[in-house]
């Protein structure tokens, strides 16, 4: 969620990395996405780590997060002044040790890192699509992932990991394509979005729409709609940190002066911190792309088909060996949104571990360096890797 | 700290390994940081599962590579279709349950044979102290205070066999020993069991099938 957290290297980096690209779904041929909507042609940026075994069993897929993308290790250059954003669990003997496993991350459908969004060019048109963009689920998300592994000539993955949307991607990937995913690592996620975090997407939203410069999503080559997009920013980040870590981190500290200034500058760190993420924000992200992706994981719920509603019927058609982990400081996805997913897992008789892991930092725990959760990964993914070899 | 060969392996848990068979589903209730669990999954090929409440040891037995989840065993026992498992074990965990019946019936339910161990109450240790100074016992098997013991069920294993005999279900093993949490070695107790045991470790199973 707020990637890009400065944080330090948890060791060697994968060093040089290269973002590459795969077009598909030209027309005729577009994809068909769950709102029967046809896109195409579709470009999917991703980067991969790490050496392919001859066997093709060594594959860990990597899913980002809402607002991440497929640079999740290593540097483009040598003057980049940081790494991807979960360099510190991907690379030489880290978490996801690349000198074990071959990475791959993509950036989602709908993003605006590389891969086909609202802000690409609309070839019937020869403008961005903006709103003419389709509305997309996170199973066409997962479907053109699924694309660009068969372009890769990748069968078999013997993990996927990601956290929060990430693991809204894994856990569908698991129901979709059930054979060909050994194991997943859902973090800090859910089988469905909580009314809880469809009203803050809401409220993101409803910001950017509210500006005036987003012209109904017409505003490439104007005015961007950055106040409305700042604001949905300071939002996300409130959800992704806890009552706790905005205590420890900011309590009610003043920002650069001794006094209320009485007037409506930013008096308190909290509010100096918020801005400062919102206006870095807006300089690499897309509000169109925001709405959509937010949209997307609001529609999300593997539970909607099972009358029950309990997941049972809709894990009954995986085979992937899971380990689920949620964050005790988590109030977006709350560790009883993870012992739902586990508990339906159980029932259709999945091999599957859980760990709650004490984290004060709320939902972005899942980035943040974290030995517990480091070792977790590693222990789990050999284990994994042990199995089918 | 990974115990791989049977010397190494807490001596009632070398018990409770030699009933297992090959390649059998096994769950633990309680599997601490899955010393046994590790065990049988490296010598004995099984599907291994855990239970167990503190994140520490879950994190060491999923670090092993072992299937553990975190929560309580009464909650999380429930989830488990029948007869899943081929055998389900409570390792020195049953003094700790606040509905033994009833966490007794669930692994009854979800696996075909039950294992369950427990320190002896009925040790001439424990008698002794009891007798002689009056006061509440305090043992290297049970070493807490009565004001912070997590202990609340205090069984003999007279107790357990009565218990089982009323319930209804039947004692396939029986074995008491003589050994210590600290110590690799230890010794089954034949003569006076229920007097000169430290442990006692049950296999059962319900009666008619």
């Amino acid at each position: 969620m707020s990637e890009y957290i400065a944080h330090d290297a948890q060791g060697k980096t994968v060093g040089l990395v290269e973002k590459k690209y795969f077009t598909f779904a030209e027309p005729p041929n577009e994809m068909v996405l769950d709102s029967k909507a046809k896109l195409g042609p579709i470009t999917i940026a991703y980067e991969t780590y790490g050496t392919l075994d001859e066997n093709g069993r060594n594959v860990v897929l990597v899913l980002h997060a809402l607002t991440g993308d497929s640079h999740a290790a290593g540097y483009y250059d040598e003057t980049d002044d940081k790494p991807g954003w979960w360099d510190n669990m991907i690379g030489p003997g880290k978490g996801i040790d690349t000198d074990k496993y071959f990475v791959v991350c993509s950036n989602v459908l709908g993003g605006c890192m590389g891969t086909t969004g609202p802000a690409s060019i609309d070839p019937k048109t020869g403008n961005p699509y903006g709103m003419r963009f389709p509305f997309m689920t996170i199973a066409d998300m997962v479907r053109a992932q699924k694309a660009l592994l068969d372009h890769l000539g990748i069968r078999q993955i013997l993990s996927m990991i990601g956290g929060s949307m990430g693991g809204m991607q894994l856990l569908q990937w698991t129901i979709q394509y059930p054979d060909m995913v050994k194991s997943a690592i859902p973090l800090a996620t859910t089988m469905r979005h909580s009314a809880l975090a469809i009203a803050f997407n809401e409220v993101a939203r409803q910001s950017i729409i509210a500006d005036p410069n987003w012209n109904n999503g017409d505003y490439y080559g104007a005015v961007k709609p950055n106040l409305g997009l700042s604001v949905a920013r300071m939002i996300g980040h409130i959800t992704y940190l806890s009552d706790e870590a905005l205590r420890r981190k900011f309590g009610r500290r003043l920002q650069d002066k001794d006094d209320f200034s009485f007037n409506f500058e930013a008096d308190f760190q909290v509010e100096s911190y918020l801005r400062h993420q919102g206006a870095k924000f807006v300089e690499r992200f897309d509000a169109n792309s925001f709405l959509y992706i937010t949209k997307a994981a609001d529609y999300f719920d593997l539970t909607r088909n099972d009358a029950s509603g309990s997941g049972v019927q809709a894990f009954s058609r995986a085979e992937a060996r899971f380990m689920v982990a949620s964050f005790t400081s988590d109030w977006l996805y709350p560790t009883y949104q993870s012992r739902d997913m586990v508990k339906a897992m159980k029932k259709n008789g999945l091999n599957v571990s859980f760990c709650e892991v004490e984290a004060e930092w709320g939902h972005d725990a899942f980035l943040l360096p974290n030995q517990r959760l480091t070792n977790l990964v590693k222990g789990f993914l050999e284990s994994v890797y042990n199995d089918i070899q | 700290m990974t115990s791989s060969k049977p010397e190494n392996l807490r001596f009632d848990l070398q018990v409770i390994a030699s009933w297992i068979d090959d390649g059998s589903r096994v769950i633990g209730l309680g599997c601490g940081e899955g010393e046994l669990l590790h065990y049988l999954k490296k010598h004995k090929n099984i599907r291994e599962t855990g239970i167990e409440i503190v994140e520490e040891r879950v994190a060491a037995c999923i670090e092993k590579g072992l299937s553990v989840i975190q929560g309580d065993i009464n909650e999380e026992i429930t989830d488990y279709p029948d007869n899943s498992f081929d055998y389900v074990i409570l390792s020195q965990t049953l003094q700790q349950v606040y509905e033994p019946l009833y966490l007794i019936h669930e692994m009854m339910r979800i696996g075909s044979k039950v294992i369950v161990s427990f320190p002896n109450f009925g040790h001439w240790h424990i008698r002794c102290q009891m007798l002689f100074k009056g006061i509440a016992p305090l043992t290297p098997q049970l070493p807490y205070q009565w004001y912070d013991t997590p202990n609340i069920r205090i069984l003999s294993i007279r107790d357990f066999r009565e218990f089982a005999n009323r319930v209804g279900f039947t004692i396939n093993e029986e074995v008491a020993i003589d050994s210590d949490n600290y110590y690799r070695s230890g010794k089954i107790t034949r003569f006076l069991p229920n007097f000169r045991a430290t442990y006692g470790i049950f296999l059962i199973s319900k009666t008619n099938g």
